[in-house]
């Protein structure tokens, strides 16, 4: 396979690259070489080590061994400074922008002129427009970075690189944010990088993304880099069983839904949020028992908090929410007794406690129950039989239920989120991006356990902003944009109509018309 | 008329001589707040650069050697901040409050040692305060209708210091607009990420800035000590590092409105002086408190219930480490 990528000159090559923290080994003897004017995929699970390698090329961390090439002389990256001045440019997945300064400070931060910025603002306006109109990344320079969507945000990231020089563009993770059709916007900038030369190694856990973008795909797993290939050559089928080492169901094994009757029902639900931004808007919908809707939308949209409104976390400025005909108080635990379960989007904020052991985060919320005793006294051994039911339940690894939770993998802790909540026998399961940060294997196990809930007649309503997991679950798909349902579909609909209506072009034209 | 302006004249100037403290204690509060780290130490050090501008001017006879210390005094507190806080990562605000306790010991400890006069120091003699400074043509427009007695009564005839404060703030304010330090110093507050991954020292960068909060804080003692009192007085500092914060959080963390904030607190502050005598029917001795407590209730009254949302530097109070 080697032979077959070796035309073009290597504009970087990694050697040997060894990386541990204590006793956990993140890069493992790992060789990657990137061809100059190429786009580079590395696809991984969460934890195989691709971030650590890319922060080891960008300076933030120094491997314990190994050399780094760039045009094949051996160069030291003690630290970012160094990165940047051999051509090495990064665009983080959690932008590295400062929010409330604007574009053009953002650019200049770091790689000023001089001194004092006037002379700096100058040439770097001068400069940028060079770049925009090279690449297409037109930008208002005096906008200020958080008022812009997601984006343009990103596309200031890369404004940055290039303003540095960067001959060889990193981004990690950069479509997470994206609408679909904004991702086909930053590939379109990432091809043109390429055609004039410039290198990118796209770093994605999507296995499309890889089959679209990319000319060279390497895959890690467990810290080790196990192949190297021409996209070309491969398939997301195969790619997959090298990310996990056997063989993984992509298609999600679903018989047809039996709805029943409407249990979960709401109405004009709407809700402000702490700045008193109304981020719910006249919403209204049902779920019936056995079927799952899902909720698409680009982050940000009103999901989070639609979810958390449902959840009776956070009181809403007007609306009724029934569950089998029967309004239900928005306090999270009359609804969770009234049989509402929450599985929360962010499972370290409110899904768990982190510091306390799995024992007692197995049944946290649903501990004033009686079987954990009626006295001030919570049984222990009640709660300690509880946990492990669903460690063997659900092979939540390691099987210790005395293991503080923060000890456990993304995908174990969302576990004992799941376990948790489903166990109880809830009528209605909200489940909020049930896979973040979780790595296949998990993920096949989430999704055939959703599935199965389902097939016991449970009203599930699913928020998630990976548009493939919407897809896959869901018996209805509805979309959400601009914290209003703009539209409805079914879960063989095209991703160009949910990429536009997520986009909020259908509600336009609607408006319009 | 005539008397009525100078009354105004007096009850300004006597506003302006206040807020020169307040001022550049929420300058220096402004360069370390808005490198992410919160400044709650700005009182002690404020304290302990009094001392040491004090005694040094004592000792040497000098204003200017009594300043030399106050900053060096002012520096040295200030690194003992960073290396906590900065270095080490420790909370602030702990820091801070580290800081505020030793000088209020320390001052009081060393004054008695050196000096034996129950936590002061010695009468400074003229020589060894700083000077009042008359500007160019005081005498000759005296004469002039209203401009000649603000010339020469407002604006001319205080110490070099409170020139020195009044200039500091838009000196601050080209620095953190228009220099490199400057846009540096504003990012590494709001997102230290960003200044890291663009190849710079967050560390380093959050040192300098304590640097030139200790500067301005060292000139703040100095201007209590060997400017507007002859010498040290245990705790003479009575809160106005706290109320300095207070302005900043006030002028939502920028220079000028840093300088209109700390003019209120001034002139409150003046008001009640002026009006120390001024009977409530409550008896006067509690009438005298009264006014004099009628700042700090303002303070409050102020921050609680005037001021929109003030949003602080983002990053602020929160030790930078490289997780990612």
């Amino acid at each position: 396979m080697q032979a077959e990528i070796s035309s073009a000159k290597n504009v970087l090559e990694l050697t040997g690259i060894n990386k541990s923290f204590g006793s956990v080994v993140a890069n493992k003897d790992v060789n990657l070489a990137v061809k100059a004017g190429s786009i580079h995929g590395i696809v991984g699970e969460n934890g195989a080590g691709k971030s650590t390698l890319m922060s080891i090329l960008y300076g933030f961390y120094q491997a314990d061994t190994g050399a780094i090439r760039v045009d094949g002389r051996e160069v030291g990256i003690p630290d970012s400074r160094a990165a940047i001045a051999h051509g090495i440019g990064m665009v983080h997945q959690h932008f590295k922008l400062v929010e409330n300064f604007t574009v053009l400070e953002n650019i200049i931060l770091g790689a000023e002129e001089g001194a004092f910025l006037p002379s700096s603002r100058r040439k770097a306006r001068l400069e940028l427009q060079r770049l925009a109109k090279e690449y297409e990344l037109q930008v208002d320079l005096e906008a200020i970075t958080e008022n812009l969507p997601v984006g343009v945000q990103q596309r200031v990231e890369i404004l940055k690189a290039l303003y540095r020089q960067a001959r060889i563009l990193i981004l990690d993770e950069p479509t997470g944010v994206l609408t679909p059709s904004e991702a086909d916007h930053l590939f379109r900038i990432l091809r043109r990088l390429r055609d004039e030369g410039k290198s990118v190694i796209l770093i994605t856990h999507k296995l499309r993304e890889i089959m679209d973008a990319t000319d060279t795909v390497s895959v890690m797993r467990r810290g080790e880099l196990i192949a190297t290939a021409p996209t070309s050559s491969m398939t997301k089928e195969s790619l997959a069983e090298l990310m996990v080492g056997r063989r993984v169901l992509l298609r999600v094994d679903k018989s047809p839904s039996k709805p029943g009757e409407v249990v979960f029902d709401i109405r004009g639900l709407n809700v402000r949020d702490q700045r008193g931004v109304r981020m719910v808007k006249d919403v209204s919908f049902s779920v019936r028992a056995g079927e799952i809707v899902g909720i698409a939308g680009v982050a940000g949209n009103g999901q989070t908090e639609l979810l958390e409104a449902l959840a009776g976390n956070c009181v809403p400025e007007s609306g009724t929410v029934l569950l089998n005909d029967a309004e239900i108080a928005a306090d999270p635990f009359k609804r969770r007794e009234a049989g509402v379960a929450h599985v929360p989007e962010d499972r370290h904020a409110i899904g768990l406690i982190l510091s306390f052991p799995l024992r007692e985060n197995a049944s946290l919320g649903y501990h004033r129950r009686p079987e954990f005793g009626t006295s001030p006294m919570l049984k222990r051994s009640k709660l300690q039989q509880y946990a492990q039911a669903y460690i063997s339940d659900y092979d939540i690894r390691p099987p210790n239920a005395d293991l503080r939770t923060s000890l456990f993998s993304g995908g174990n802790q969302q576990k004992i989120v799941l376990a948790r909540e489903i166990e109880h026998d809830p009528a209605v399961l909200l489940v909020g991006q049930p896979t973040r940060g979780v790595d296949i294997g998990a993920i096949e196990f989430i999704h055939r356990r959703l599935i199965e809930l389902r097939d016991q007649n449970k009203a599930i309503l699913l928020v998630s902003v990976e548009l493939d997991e919407i897809r896959a679950l869901s018996d209805r798909i509805l979309v959400m944009f601009d914290g209003a349902i703009v539209g409805e579909a079914s879960p063989d609909a095209s991703e160009r109509e949910l990429g536009l209506l997520m986009a909020g072009i259908a509600e336009q034209d609607q408006g319009r018309g | 008329m005539q008397e009525f302006l100078s009354t105004v004249i007096l009850l300004l100037s006597s506003t302006l001589r206040l807020s020169v403290p307040l001022i550049l204690c929420g300058l220096a509060g402004l360069f370390s707040e808005r490198s992410g780290l919160w400044d709650i130490g700005l009182e002690g050090k404020m304290l302990f650069a009094a001392f040491a501008a004090a005694a040094a001017a004592y000792q040497f006879d000098s204003a200017w050697v009594g300043l030399f210390f106050a900053i060096l005094v002012a520096v040295l507190l200030s690194l003992i901040h960073g290396f906590a806080s900065v270095t080490h990562q420790g909370n602030q605000i702990i820091s801070g409050v580290a800081i505020n306790f030793i000088s209020s010991g320390l001052t009081v400890l060393l004054a008695v040692g050196w000096f034996a006069m129950g936590g002061r120091t010695p009468q400074l003699q003229p020589e060894a305060r700083f000077p009042t400074v008359v500007l160019p043509f005081v005498e000759e427009m005296r004469s002039v209708p209203v401009i000649g007695p603000i010339y020469a009564d407002l604006i001319s005839g205080y110490n070099i210091l409170l020139y020195v404060a009044f200039a500091a703030v838009p000196i601050t304010w080209w620095v953190f607009q228009q220099t490199r330090f400057g846009l540096r110093l504003r990012a590494v507050g709001e997102n230290p990420a960003a200044v890291d991954t663009a190849g710079i020292s967050v560390d380093w960068l959050r040192y300098r800035a304590l640097l030139c909060g200790a500067v301005l804080c060292g000139i703040a003692g100095a201007y209590l000590s060997v400017a507007q009192s002859a010498g040290f007085v245990r705790e003479m500092s009575a809160g106005k590092g706290y109320m300095a914060l207070a302005a900043l959080i006030f002028a939502k963390w920028r220079p000028v409105p840093v300088l209109f904030a700390c003019l209120l607190f001034g002139f409150l502050e003046a008001l009640s002086i002026r009006f120390q005598a001024f009977d409530f029917g409550l008896g006067a001795a509690l009438s005298t408190q009264i006014v004099q407590s009628l700042p700090y209730l303002l303070t409050v009254v102020l921050l609680a219930g005037f001021m929109g949302r003030a949003i602080p530097p983002k990053a602020g109070g929160i030790p930078y480490t490289k997780d990612r």
